[in-house]
């Protein structure tokens, strides 16, 4: 699957995609790949202070449970409720299947982070 | 592809059994009761608005027909009496008869933890041999008995650790954890109010001493390090470990889970480790799944004996035994009265049964077993590191994954061969982890069999995937939909009707 190149990726295999102020969160394909079938995403409040590289929630796998990180700090606006009910979305497309939307505290923070092109040689890199 | 290679003997009892609920049918009883005999009781009156008319959907059966249920379904139970376990990081080893014949003598099956010590001498004295035997194997200078597990042990430990840098002024904030660490690591360090710090391995498979000596700081309280690791390698410089961690004022706990690795070889207190626990649940023998129940002594240097739990075992001067409860500085107790006592007098016959130079063998058995798995399997399965082995295996499944087929499958397909699957996707460091543990228990011959199996599920894996994506074949239920049991779990049972008429 392709890397949408509007968007910035960890190297926890999140990726944020940031417009002004605001930015939308969620996991890479070749991060629910290696996950395997995911089967609960557990999602901070709205309203809660999110802090680059710290953790923001879990996602469980029928193989682990892993941490999320946040790829910038910023305050938790809305999150994706209908992962609740339908955890699978990450599987089916994890770059439409967002979990949480922030309001950023320094939109210019994700810069640092890696492009579509250098995150799939770090992926191919990892393997 | 046909099952005509099995060659290990599976159950003759082959018949499915429903719930208990769908054997039942109206008005039938398991009982006959005697005339009343004493005045009859209005229950309404006496139980007021407790009463209750309808008592659910209590299954109405016979009590043959309840003691064949029961029955039946105890032989669909996988034990260690009835076949090999490869759990990697496990230690699933036979539980000797003897342990059982001696936990069975009345004086201690019967013993009651509230009689007095005086009367409890000989109880006392299988606690005080147990900690005595363990602390010559471990090196170290004090233990607990208490901890009723390994997680327990830990979390016991790590207190030992935060109430030690108490005293001295500050608990600090951190405890360092290898990437290849059991998940009770980090789990214990949060529970006990540490934030956890991830420590990478190198390319060994090894902790990166360069990277631990950067990490560690007079913030770190420790580290929780399994020796042998996850990996079945063992910690070459684990006193360079030590030394970096004790530099800084910082301890080194030691998880004991791969203990089977060294018995009778080498010690832990020898190489700096501050304190352990045990499982004697693996290492030393006594039941290990079903609910055990399990037992995990901590032990520790004599920096850290004022805060053990409370009591512990003395011996007076007249050779008699009491509990010493006047511990002011102890963590308090963590367990009711003395632990799991059953699980110390089957550890002490494990012990006793094999003395030193017995368990020196089990260690070299254990190392030699997996070892041998290892040298079999080695090209038909990857070896992710190259590190020697000691008492378990991890392959990767990188060969048959570009065939489709992952580690999961493939123990999957072992259940068809009579075995126990061994340790599946873990260590995490590990992509698609096949970890084996053979222990020492197992012989040459059902070794044989397990490197069989699994060079047969190689071959199969290669020539008709599918078959293998879709084990188990032989048994009763086929391959079980995990994940839609993760996310839509169905956790009770609901009479057909009431399915309808609710949701």
């Amino acid at each position: 699957m392709a890397y949408p190149k509007d968007y910035k990726y960890t190297k926890e295999h999140e990726w944020i995609q940031v417009k002004g102020n605001s930015a939308t969160v969620g996991i890479t394909d070749h991060a629910q790949e290696s996950l395997g079938d995911i089967v609960f995403v557990e999602l901070p409040k709205v309203g809660a202070q999110v802090e680059a590289g710290k953790s923001f929630g879990t996602v469980e796998s029928v193989k682990a449970v892993s941490e999320l990180y946040a790829p910038a700090s910023g305050k938790v606006v809305a999150i994706n409720e209908s992962l609740n009910q339908g955890p699978e979305a990450v599987n089916q497309d994890a770059h439409a299947a967002w979990m949480i939307k922030l309001e950023l505290t320094n939109p210019s923070q994700a810069d640092a982070l890696m492009s579509a092109d250098d995150y799939e040689k770090y992926v191919a890199e990892e393997k | 592809m046909s099952n005509k290679d099995i060659k290990k003997a599976t159950h003759h009892v082959n018949q499915n059994e429903g719930l208990i609920f769908e054997r039942s049918s109206p008005g039938k009883k398991g009982y006959r009761l005697a005339p009343l005999d004493v005045p009859e009781v209005d229950y309404a009156k006496a139980l007021g608005s407790s009463a209750r008319a309808d008592l659910g959907n209590m299954p109405e059966v016979s009590e043959m027909e309840i003691i064949r249920h029961f029955t039946r379904l105890s032989t669909w139970n996988y034990a260690i009496d009835l076949g090999m376990y490869p759990l990697g990081s496990c230690t699933m080893k036979y539980n000797a008869r003897v342990n059982e014949y001696v936990a069975r003598f009345p004086g201690l099956a019967n013993a009651h933890p509230y009689q007095p010590a005086e009367v409890s001498q000989g109880a006392m004295r299988v606690m005080k041999t147990l900690s005595d035997c363990l602390l010559d194997i471990t090196g170290m200078d004090a233990i607990t008995l208490q901890p009723a597990a390994g997680a327990h042990g830990e979390m016991t430990g790590i207190l030992l650790m935060h109430a030690y840098l108490q005293s001295r002024g500050n608990p600090r904030k951190k405890i360092l954890i290898p990437d290849s660490a059991h998940g009770t690591n980090p789990a214990t360090a949060a529970i006990c109010g540490y934030a956890v710090e991830n420590l990478k391995s190198n390319s060994r498979g090894m902790v990166d001493v360069s990277a631990l000596a950067a990490q560690m700081n007079e913030d770190v309280a420790g580290l929780m390090l399994t020796n042998p690791n996850t990996l079945g390698i063992f910690e070459q410089e684990i006193h360079k470990i030590a030394e970096i961690l004790h530099q800084k004022g910082g301890l080194l706990y030691m998880d004991g889970a791969n203990m089977n690795a060294l018995v009778g070889k080498t010690r832990p207190g020898d190489f700096g480790v501050d304190v352990m626990h045990l499982n004697l649940h693996k290492t030393f023998s006594t039941p290990h799944g079903g609910g055990g129940p399990g037992s995990g002594p901590v032990a520790c240097k004599k920096i850290l004996e004022p805060f053990l739990p409370k009591p512990v075992i003395v011996e007076k001067a007249d050779g008699t035994l009491a509990f010493d409860y006047d511990r002011p500085k102890s963590v308090g107790r963590v367990r009711m009265f003395y632990g799991n006592f059953g699980m110390h007098v089957r550890a002490l016959a494990y012990t006793l049964a094999n003395g030193p130079d017995g368990l020196r063998q089990t260690t070299e058995d254990a190392v030699l077993n997996a070892n041998y798995i290892r040298k079999k399997l080695e090209g038909d399965y990857t070896l992710p590191y190259q590190s020697p082995s000691m008492h378990e295996v991890v392959f990767s499944d990188s060969i048959q994954e570009q065939k489709g087929v992952k580690t999961g499958d493939i123990a999957k397909r072992l259940i068809d061969y009579g075995f126990h699957p061994y340790t599946v996707s873990f260590p995490l460091v590990v992509h698609g982890a096949i970890m084996i543990e053979p222990t020492e228990s197992e012989s040459l011959e059902e070794l044989d069999l397990l490197v069989d199996a699994m060079k047969s599920i190689a071959r199969e894996a290669e020539e008709d995937p599918e078959f293998v994506r879709n084990a188990p074949h032989t048994t009763r239920v086929k391959r079980l939909d995990e994940t839609a049991a993760a996310r839509k779990p169905i956790l009770r049972w609901k009479p057909a009707s009431a399915k309808s008429a609710g949701d």
